[in-house]
């Protein structure tokens, strides 16, 4: 602060307050309509307060799901969701590490080619090859498994740019200490890279559990079979269902729950959470 | 470049094996077939395939849906991301000045970050559902009558703003590590030759912040054109009438739903160059950065 202005202070206090409640209402009111019954929607408005039946419908929903919307239980959907956000993100920092690892310290033929290839997944996004790659998966017999889920998603250019630009910052003496003590390339990264790497490797885990978490596009196409529906696809299913027999409550409490997850890891994480979301834009 | 590296010529292969594999399998083949199916054309039974050059690209540049489509994507992105970003740069000014509330306020600011575009969706399409929703209560209030499903505008406003909501903490970090970043010295020197605040934020924060803002404008546009499918597809479906169908919509829907895969193709073709072309600037120019 340069100077001091009660005025702006006030002011500036007042418009973060506002910025707050605008950028928490939409949750909030998701949250109200969680906690009460169909009929409390009937009267042309949605109430602003809390209702009564916050542990029933959160309970029916993860036991039973929406029968109608032909969507399993919602728990269901959500360790479907959690299996996939996991594998992606275990999946992305195992394979980009390795290929750091591979790219930073040897030398091989054709080293500058595969740098290149792996750049280029970057300007590759999946929405704009989606039906090739869908066409691919399908060939491949991977649809409707965990496995059509998480792998096509996992190459990661920028994670292992990250880790590529983490391991130029570790000096030479330490790669040359391990090698006069007799460590060959693999006792070097276990013992010496992998210890050196340790927050980066959180934040990313942080950034990726988030996207993987919140994949949409592709698991509603890959999963006809219910068994593998995952929470953010799902819910869209549910919303469509009930379009005739509108049952708010419930889809709001199923957004409740496909949010929850993921925010807690930001919030709960948040310093690691800020340091990936840096780090992986360089 | 290390000076000190390992001699093995087997095991790096076998350390990148699984990323190029994935990336040959799920990034390389299916944009070639992209590029391969954007020369040819099949006819309806799906029996005869011909050669057609850029016969594909004419009929694009030719159809009035797909100009609709491109404007519909420019006027989103630009929307999107002047909203986000105004937004974001107002209240990262206003936490600027706070001393021990920052923590705070940036905790209570950033977690939309965490929400999926579909869920935001979901949340802001309930807000301004047309017959229970909160929104259209309010503006009937006011004489306006909200309705989404019919208006073209009131569907391009609830896109816009669904997924403007969910960009906000993006940008907002962003912007106060760019105004932590600007040397108190200059502004204090500002102050003392009598420059007031709102004089000090247009002369000297907003010109330093430039290199942020040119970053984040990258960044909010390519989020813009390509993250927002989930929002689209949760809350207009494209609709009404096309008024929201993006270029990622359509690339989706003449391919699935309308089965026209030479000219779903053709536009993933435009699609990558569009990519391309972006990330190009964002390393040309964000690397350089816009300084002074």
């Amino acid at each position: 602060m340069i100077e001091n202005r009660p005025f702006l202070n006030l002011l500036a206090h007042l418009t973060l307050m506002l910025g707050v409640a605008i950028v928490a209402l939409p949750v909030w009111l998701a949250f109200v309509a969680s906690t009460h019954g169909p009929t409390d929607f009937m009267s042309g408005t949605v109430p602003m307060w809390p209702g009564p039946r916050l542990v029933e419908n959160y309970s029916r929903l993860l036991e039973t799901g929406v029968s109608t919307s032909g969507t399993p239980p919602v728990g269901t959907m959500m360790v479907n969701s959690l299996i996939m956000a996991l594998s992606i993100a275990i999946g992305k920092i195992v394979i980009s590490i390795t290929s750091a690892f591979a790219i930073v310290y040897f030398r091989f033929p054709f080293r500058n080619l595969a740098f290149w290839c792996i750049f280029i997944t970057m300007m590759l996004p999946v929405e704009v090859r989606i039906v090739p790659t869908f066409q691919v998966v399908a060939d491949l017999g991977m649809l409707n498994s965990y496995a059509g889920l998480s792998i096509p998603l996992i190459a990661s250019a920028t994670a292992t740019f990250l880790f590529r630009q983490v391991f130029l910052t570790i000096p030479d003496e330490l790669t040359e200490a391990a090698r006069i003590d007799g460590a060959g390339p693999l006792k070097f990264f276990r013992d010496i890279l992998l210890p050196l790497s340790r927050t980066n490797i959180a934040a990313l885990f942080v950034i990726l559990f988030i996207y993987g978490w919140n994949q949409y596009l592709w698991p509603l196409l890959i999963t006809t079979s219910a068994d593998y529906y995952t929470i953010v696809a799902g819910i869209k299913r549910m919303a469509d269902a009930v379009d005739g027999v509108p049952q708010w409550h419930l889809v709001m409490a199923t957004a409740m729950l496909a949010m929850l997850p993921p925010v807690a890891v930001v919030i709960g994480m948040q310093r690691l959470f800020v340091k990936g979301l840096v780090e992986t834009e360089k | 470049m290390k000076r000190t590296i390992f001699s093995n010529q087997l095991l790096p292969w076998l350390l990148l094996a699984p990323q190029l594999a994935i990336t040959f399998i799920f990034f390389l083949w299916p944009a070639a077939q992209a590029i391969r199916h954007s020369v040819l054309r099949q006819d309806a039974f799906g029996i005869n395939t011909n050669f057609v050059g850029l016969a594909n690209f004419r009929a694009l540049m030719n159809s009035a849906q797909y100009l609709n489509s491109l404007q519909v994507t420019v006027v989103f992105a630009i929307s999107v991301t002047l909203l986000s970003m105004g937004f974001s740069l107002l209240l990262a000014v206003a936490v600027d000045r706070m001393i021990r509330s920052t923590s705070v306020y940036t905790t209570l600011l950033v977690w939309p970050y965490a929400v999926a575009p579909a869920v935001a969706g979901i949340l802001w399409w309930f807000i301004f559902n047309p017959t229970i929703g909160v929104m259209p209560y309010v503006l009937d209030v006011v004489g306006y009558n909200w309705n989404h499903m019919t208006s073209k505008t009131d569907a391009m406003i609830l896109v816009v703003i669904a997924s403007a909501w969910k960009q906000i903490s993006y940008n907002f970090l962003f912007f106060v590590a760019g105004l932590q970043s600007i040397p108190a010295s200059l502004r204090e020197a500002a102050a003392i030759d009598g420059a007031g605040p709102v004089r000090r934020f247009f002369d000297i924060t907003f010109p330093l912040l430039s290199p942020t803002t040119f970053f984040l404008m990258v960044v909010n546009i390519v989020y813009a054109m390509f993250d927002t499918f989930a929002v689209i597809d949760a809350t207009t479906e494209g609709g009404p009438a096309q008024a929201t169908n993006i270029l990622v919509y359509k690339v989706y829907f003449d391919g699935f739903v309308g089965q026209n895969m030479g000219s779903s193709a053709a536009q993933s073709v435009i699609l990558m160059l569009i990519v391309i072309a972006l990330t190009a600037i964002q390393f040309r120019y964000v690397e350089k950065k816009v300084a002074y």
